[in-house]
């Protein structure tokens, strides 16, 4: 990899004496899509929360596009290029499908109480704008036809679908997807994979924790697979299958 | 998080109620003070000067509770600053007598540098935590006006500050009698037009900012915090916006109380005073600019209303048997539970939740 | 240092009334996250039951020890009904509602107690007859009343009997359950319903209670007493970290040293500027300082939000 868009080196994390991370290291270049398993517990989310500013890490750095991501400001990881998902989806289920992507076009956008206040023609024309690129997103995602119902309604795979929505609005260099096929059906996950190939393809690299090994290494390019907040071992799916730690990770010891 | 908050989604649009109902109501409200002040007299249309102006601070806190979900238990703080800001300078105390131009943004600007004051350190904590340091806060600025007459006098402590000058807008003196065509027109009717105008001015301004950029982030914020700093909004910095906003609606209904009144004293500004205000938010409708005018008006003017208990008694038992003043707060706890039994979204909810609740049956 | 000496036990004795009512506040947020903005009446409303039967029963002649017992036990039973009255009518139909709503409902009754109550003793001062010994003892300089004695030791007891109930019983490990997650608790076959009640109970007893101290210690009752007491035992309650038993006795005798400490020195610190009419400032402005160090109050556990 020339420069690789994201670099986390050595990140450590405890909380009081559990040590949830342990010099964890990854680095995914622009344009792949990254895998991260490992049994429950392993730390995958935890990894996921220091990426995207909402934990500290207590060692370690972070490097994105070349330069340190400010750590414990998720807003500025956001302006900076991450987006993510939640395992447990967190919609603001309360508003409508499109005002949720709306917001999402937050931090791409500038207008402030003044242009509130006297509605001026550029205010004007930023939230059509902004309400225009919504709808095309909720059409690239599939759920176009639901834009005018309340977030908390929808089934739970286009609430999901509706969250990679609401990430993507913010126009991420990278998106991070928290468990995206958890509790999807065979041709949910099929089409779910369809989806992500299609935002790596549009130029956005992706980083995603999974449970399924199999759903993972068919899709993607690179896995890291993390255990007891270690990294037991990365590379290509067909390096880390084979790995006798990732075996006697996820079937115990002996079978490998 | 804010999970108690109700959600404005599809805003209740006055551009789609029929014409004529609007315009029926504007007669309707253009003509109140004058039918008052002849049906029901001076007194009455005092009442509704006073119901305008608790519209205007519940309109203030709607923005922070109803949009942002930050519950503040001392927002009269607010209102506090705006009025004592007004009466001294526009009073004998200092000898200045400044315009009321110049006193109003004056009173909404010092209101809302006190909102960033107070946010600063705070804002990070959970609800229920921001709502007893808002409380102290308020507490803390009514100690400071009760006691800063000594050692140097500035706000001449529980005594409070008189003779503040009347409200003029420019040629407009709202203290003089004016007749139009052989129709009296008094201070509490001129007052009562000048405050219509700012609750005007509110209600729009509430309106275009709920359905703005930023409205859309606070009512993200309310609904999950971690999810909108996800999605890049610099919660605090928002957060703070909204506590500036709805300060500077408290910090102008101040300066209008205080000159209006011409007298301010530290008992105007009690926790009570901040607690009724939150009710008018909660029990009319979180989030919903109608919800909250209809709140506002009903918790000032019921209270007004059920003095009348003292006659009823008289009228029906030929004597009074209850202390009227006790009976009627009295009535009116009991009313503003079974209200809020009765609708525990508020009389008019911001429609999401209405819809919300009516299809989880 | 015999002002400091004397000042920390001014505070102490007021600490533990304000550690008994914070506790109450707590116990009820701890199990359903709310602020019960009526608790401050309920110990107006024992204060004032327990003058009126002390006032009758003195009045008749019957011994003082006697008739306190029976004016606190009386004050207690009366307070109990109350407290599960106010559960059952403006708590229990609000449970799935807004979670402001039961907030205002709470500010409504606050309002109906203090009428009732004024409507029933009028609004003038009762007084506290004179049962309680009058003698001190004195330390260094420091006088300790019987009454200051009296509250701290009382008070201590009724906090060590609340831990042990609420940490060794079947019925306190059901209450910690409840507070941990109600739905799972319910499943586990709790009677959810039931043990807020019975919260609601327990802090209502322990209200009852403070209520008669601080009648006793400042000798008089009102219809309005509830308030700021009840205002200072729920900062109290933040300050310990809101939920957490220890934490309310914590912060309860915290904020009672603070404000006697700072009404006893704060026009020293400030070179005359401020006087001691600013020592509710004093006691706020700690809270907020702790509150800025200690997002969740000094003994809270950090609700880690799961992400």
């Amino acid at each position: 990899m020339p420069c690789p868009l994201l670099e986390a080196v050595r990140i450590g994390k405890r909380f009081g004496g559990l040590r949830a991370l342990n010099d964890v290291s990854l680095a995914l270049g622009a344009g792949s899509i990254t895998g991260l398993i490992g049994p429950n517990g392993a730390g995958k989310t935890t990894f996921f929360n220091v990426l995207t500013g909402i934990y500290k890490p207590d060692s370690g750095t972070v490097r994105f596009a070349g330069e340190p991501l400010p750590a414990g400001r998720p807003h500025a990881v956001a302006a900076r290029g991450i987006a993510r998902t939640f395992q447990n989806i967190r919609l603001f289920s309360n508003m409508t499908v499109l005002e949720n992507v709306m917001v999402g076009r937050h931090v791409r956008t500038h207008a402030g109480v003044m242009g509130a206040v006297f509605r001026t023609a550029e205010t004007r024309q930023e939230e059509a704008a902004i309400r225009d690129s919504a709808r095309k997103l909720l059409d690239y995602v599939g759920i176009a036809a639901q834009a005018q119902r309340i977030a908390g309604t929808l089934s739970y795979g286009d609430q999901r679908r509706l969250e990679i929505a609401r990430a993507l609005a913010t126009e991420p260099k990278l998106l991070a997807l928290d468990e995206p096929a958890a509790g999807m059906n065979a041709s949910e996950r099929m089409q779910l994979a369809n989806l992500v190939r299609r935002i790596r393809e549009d130029g956005t690299a992706i980083l995603l924790i999974e449970h399924d090994v199999k759903w993972v290494s068919q899709l993607c390019d690179h896995i890291t697979v993390l255990d007891y907040g270690e990294c037991i071992a990365e590379g290509t799916p067909r390096e880390v299958l084979a790995h006798s730690k990732v075996i006697e990770a996820y079937l115990g010891k002996g079978v490998a | 998080m804010a999970y108690w908050a109700a959600a404005p989604v599809k805003r209740y649009d006055v551009k789609m109620r029929p014409r004529f109902i609007r315009w029926g109501a504007a007669a309707l409200v253009l003509a109140l003070p004058f039918v008052t002040h002849v049906v029901l007299g001076q007194g009455w249309v005092r009442i509704l000067d006073f119901a305008l102006l608790y519209v205007l601070l519940a309109l203030g806190l709607n923005i922070v509770v109803g949009y942002a979900g930050l519950l503040d238990l001392g927002y009269v703080a607010f209102f506090a600053v705006g009025a004592y800001c007004y009466a001294l300078f526009a009073s004998p105390q200092f000898d200045l007598h400044w315009p009321l131009w110049a006193l109003l943004p004056m009173g909404a600007l010092l209101a809302a540098c006190f909102g960033v004051l107070l946010g600063t350190p705070t804002l990070g904590l959970r609800g229920d935590y921001l709502a007893i340091v808002t409380l102290g806060f308020g507490e803390i600025i009514r100690i400071f006006l009760n006691n800063l007459n000594a050692p140097v006098n500035i706000t001449n402590g529980p005594q409070g500050v008189s003779l503040i000058d009347p409200l003029h807008v420019g040629p407009w003196f709202l203290e003089k009698t004016y007749h139009l065509g052989g129709i009296e027109v008094p201070l509490v009717i001129n007052v009562y037009f000048l405050f219509l105008l700012a609750v005007v001015l509110a209600v729009h301004l509430s309106h275009r900012l709920e359905n703005s950029r930023i409205g859309r982030a606070w009512a993200a914020i309310r609904e999950d915090e971690l999810a909108a700093a996800s999605m890049g909004l610099n919660t605090r910095n928002l957060k703070l916006l909204a506590f500036a906003m709805g300060a500077t609606f408290g910090g102008v209904s101040g300066g209008l109380f205080a000159g209006f009144q011409g007298f301010v004293s530290p008992e105007s500004f009690t926790l009570q005073e901040s607690v009724m205000i939150l009710c008018m938010v909660v029990l009319g409708g979180m989030g919903n600019i109608a919800g909250v005018v209809l709140g506002a008006v009903l918790l000032s003017v019921l209270p007004e209303a059920l003095r009348g208990l003292g006659g009823l008694q008289e009228f029906l038992f030929g004597r009074i048997w209850v202390d009227p003043s006790n009976l009627r707060l009295l009535v009116f706890g009991i009313a503003l539970v079974l209200m809020m039994l009765m609708r525990p979204e508020g009389l008019l909810p911001a429609s999401a939740r209405q819809r919300e609740l009516h299809e989880s049956k | 240092m015999d002002i400091f000496l004397q000042q920390l036990v001014n505070g102490l004795t007021l600490g533990s009334i304000y550690a008994l009512v914070a506790l109450g506040y707590t116990m009820v947020y701890g199990i359903m996250e709310l602020i019960n903005f009526a608790h401050g009446d309920v110990v107006m409303v024992g204060a004032m039951v327990a003058l009126t039967v002390l006032q009758a029963l003195t009045g008749w002649g019957v011994p003082s020890g006697v008739a306190l017992a029976v004016a606190v036990a009386v004050a207690m039973a009366v307070c109990m009904a109350l407290g599960l009255a106010i559960e059952r009518v403006a708590y229990r139909p609000l449970r799935r509602a807004p979670k402001l709503a039961p907030l205002i409902t709470a500010i409504g009754l606050s309002i109906v107690l203090q009428q009732l109550a004024a409507l029933i003793w009028g609004r003038s001062y009762l007084s506290f007859p004179s049962v309680l010994p009058t003698a001190s003892m004195s330390w260094h300089g420091v006088i300790i009343t019987a009454i200051q004695g009296l509250i701290i030791v009382l008070a201590t007891l009724l906090m060590a009997i609340l831990l042990l109930l609420v940490k060794r019983t079947a019925l306190g490990r059901a209450m910690r359950a409840t507070a941990q997650n109600p739905a799972v608790a319910q499943l586990m076959g709790v009677n959810t319903d039931r043990i807020i009640a019975f919260t609601f109970v327990i802090g209502s007893a322990l209200a009852a209670v403070a209520g008669v101290m601080v009648a006793a210690y400042y000798n008089v009752g009102n219809y309005t007493m509830g308030f700021m007491l009840g205002l200072k035992a729920f900062t109290a309650a933040v300050l310990g970290g809101i939920g957490n038993l220890p934490g309310a006795m914590l912060g309860g005798l915290l904020l009672g040293v603070v404000e006697a400490l700072g009404a006893g020195y704060i026009g020293d610190l400030t070179g005359g500027f401020f006087g001691s009419n600013y020592k509710d400032v004093f006691a706020f402005l700690v809270l907020i300082g702790v509150l800025i160090f200690h997002p969740n109050g000094l003994l809270g556990s950090r609700a880690r939000e799961k992400v």
